[in-house]
């Protein structure tokens, strides 16, 4: 169990800055998602975490002890990888064990974690079999287990489920979830799938383009986007960003009006698809619809508002057809306004 | 009645496909294996065996006598030897030279390491004829002429090109996440090494090792040159062998290629696991 903060992590590959100066603090015990599009330099990030890539410049701590310059097996942490990297010559139970076994482990330890570990992913039954017997799900089992077995400071996760089909990857993401919370270890774990860093993360460290956008709970990150990439990169739909005029520091929709952090010029509203309630056109913002599709559990409509593109979502009952108009009521309190400039928001209304 | 028609006609044409597939690997069976036994027939069938024509399948009397007189001959046993401790020198100067040369091609960026290659692989473009005078005078100026320690070092020269080259293909294909969660998992950069990516390479390696061995033994020239009592089998036989008898040079023949032979027979399993065939 450690505490990690990160400061002011720098990376170049020649011309190339990879990371623009990181700084991430993570409890101890925490579950923490770098979530970004690929090549946004979350993977490179946690590989200097692991000290499979060194860092330019800045300082890495791990349990208050700077780890910069120490090879990945003095920094008391276990990685899980994206193909596994699961030992081909070795059975499922000495993959399990190798860290143990690396740390000179009597034999009667190797034994309790290994069977511990193997327990907690279901993997007892395979422990005398090659890994080359095993499917995709299961390989990924037994590289969860032997991060485990060594029960490290800190586990890192490189994108672990993007391997897996979809029905499996749903299904080993609960697991992950249920494990991890019985183990208790400070988690870092890298996907570029906001539904995955949604569901399992305590808090979401969103990443574009070197920088760390956003940090904040699952909650707070979908809601009040930090910036305009956050809000278009979390949610499905993405969010709707519709830039408004601003009169003595009102913006009016239909007949509701919202006072907004500016005094006049333009701001861009930010909003999320399913916030929204059906009303009679011209109470709201008013919606031309080009496409319903009814998904099931909910209608999506794709269309346009104040001519800017738009999706919205609305409950399952009600009933739109193509080119109709639609009027839209908005709740005040889950509206996030931005900068048109800067793409910054402003600061939720408290 | 349709039915079965199509049924045969199907069995028909896997038995076609099966004829096609069973001829192939007779043919290339034969490819190899009918000058070798041609060579075998005219070392044990006598001095008759040798002259005949027709060739009997069969030997019509085998007889081992023309190889034991070839075993006894004055110096065959001592330059078989020879060529066993050069071939072996190349084998372990090629190996501990070669493969850390294609690992770290494999797994390192460095300036120049596509120069680096290509100058690797020109050093066999350099005729070696150029080289056998230089190259004696510095070998007896250093004491290494006609010693079997002087004929491993130039085999060497020959096969490290090739072996650094191939183990750079057979490093490339040990992923190297794996070589990376070891590291994370506890072990140092040389423990990594031994306890993962060796293992892993290892059918590679051997492959390279058999491949290094054939180019020493059958290597001629160099041999001849450097050498002049402690001939290796190729550079003795070629001296010896044109002044004998037919089936004398047949038995010379068949202890040449028979070596060889064995010493791949023996590590087919490795060789096979490189083509990604198990022979499990």
């Amino acid at each position: 169990m450690a505490n990690i903060v990160i400061d002011n992590i720098k990376k170049s590959f020649g011309a190339f800055q990879a990371l623009k100066g990181v700084s991430l603090t993570i409890k101890d015990g925490e579950f923490v998602s770098l979530l970004g599009p690929s090549g946004c330099g979350k993977t490179t990030l946690l590989r200097i975490i692991a000290g499979l890539e060194t860092s330019t410049s800045g300082d890495i701590r791990i349990g208050d002890k700077s780890v910069i310059g120490l090879p990945p097996k003095d920094r008391g942490l276990a990685m899980v990888f994206q193909n596994y990297a699961v030992f081909p010559h070795m059975t499922v139970y000495e993959n399990v064990a190798f860290g143990l076994r690396m740390q000179k482990a009597d034999d009667a330890r190797v034994k309790k974690q290994v069977e511990k570990a193997a327990g907690l992913l279901h993997i007892e039954a395979y422990l005398d079999r090659y890994p080359n017997k095993l499917s995709g799900g299961q390989r990924q089992r037994v590289a969860v287990a032997r991060a485990l077995a060594v029960e490290p400071g800190v586990l890192l996760m490189d994108e672990p489920l993007s391997n897996l089909d979809a029905l499996l990857r749903l299904e080993m993401r609960t697991e992950l979830k249920t494990v991890l919370q019985e183990a208790g270890t400070t988690t870092i774990y890298v996907t570029h799938d906001q539904t995955e860093a949604m569901g399992l993360s305590d808090r979401i460290a969103v990443v574009h383009d070197g920088r760390i956008e956003q940090v904040g709970t699952p909650v707070e990150v979908y809601n009040h986007p930090a910036t305009r990439f956050v809000g278009g990169f979390i949610g499905n739909p993405p969010m709707n960003f519709i830039t408004m005029p601003v009169t003595n520091g009102q913006v009016a929709a239909g007949s509701q009006r919202f006072a907004v952090p500016a005094q006049g010029g333009e701001i861009v509203l930010g909003l999320r698809g399913e916030t929204v309630e059906r009303a009679p056109t011209g109470q709201g913002l008013d919606m031309e619809v080009r496409v319903a599709e009814p998904m099931g559990s909910h209608l999506l409509l794709t269309g346009s508002i104040l001519g800017q593109p738009a999706r919205v979502i609305l409950p399952a009952t009600e009933t739109v057809k193509n080119g109709e108009t639609v009027g839209l009521a908005l709740d005040p309190k889950r509206l996030t306004w931005l900068s048109p400039e800067s793409g910054v928001s402003y600061p939720a209304a408290a | 009645m349709s039915n079965t028609m199509s049924t045969s006609g199907h069995a028909g044409f896997i038995s076609a496909r099966m004829l096609l597939f069973w001829s192939g690997i007779i043919a290339l069976c034969a490819w190899v294996l009918v000058p070798i036994y041609l060579v075998a027939l005219g070392a044990l069938g006598g001095r008759a065996g040798a002259y005949q024509w027709p060739k009997n399948l069969l030997p019509n009397d085998i007889s081992l006598q023309p190889f034991i007189l070839f075993l006894k001959t004055e110096g065959v046993f001592q330059s078989f030897l020879n060529s066993l401790g050069a071939a072996g020198i190349t084998v372990a100067l090629s190996i501990a030279l070669g493969a850390p040369a294609g690992y770290a091609l494999a797994r390192y960026n460095f300036r120049g390491k596509d120069s680096y290659r290509l100058l690797v692989l020109l050093t066999r473009a350099f005729p070696l004829a150029i080289l056998a005078l230089p190259l004696t005078v510095s070998y007896i100026r250093l004491g290494l002429y006609d010693t079997v320690l002087g004929v491993g070092l130039i085999h060497t020269v020959l096969a490290l090109p090739f072996a650094a080259l191939v183990t750079q293909g057979i490093f490339l294909g040990v992923p190297r996440e794996l070589e990376e969660a070891a590291w994370v998992f506890g072990c140092t950069r040389i423990q990594a090494f031994f306890k993962i990516v060796a293992p892993l390479a290892l059918p590679g390696l051997v492959a390279t090792a058999v491949f290094a061995f054939v180019i020493s033994w059958n290597e001629v020239f160099a041999a001849s040159v450097l050498t002049v009592r402690h001939r290796t089998l190729t550079a003795y036989l070629l001296t010896v062998l044109s002044e004998s008898p037919m089936h004398y040079r047949f038995a010379g023949g068949l202890m040449l290629i028979l070596p060889s032979v064995v010493f791949i027979f023996a590590v087919r399993r490795y060789l096979f696991a490189i083509w990604g065939v198990s022979s499990k």
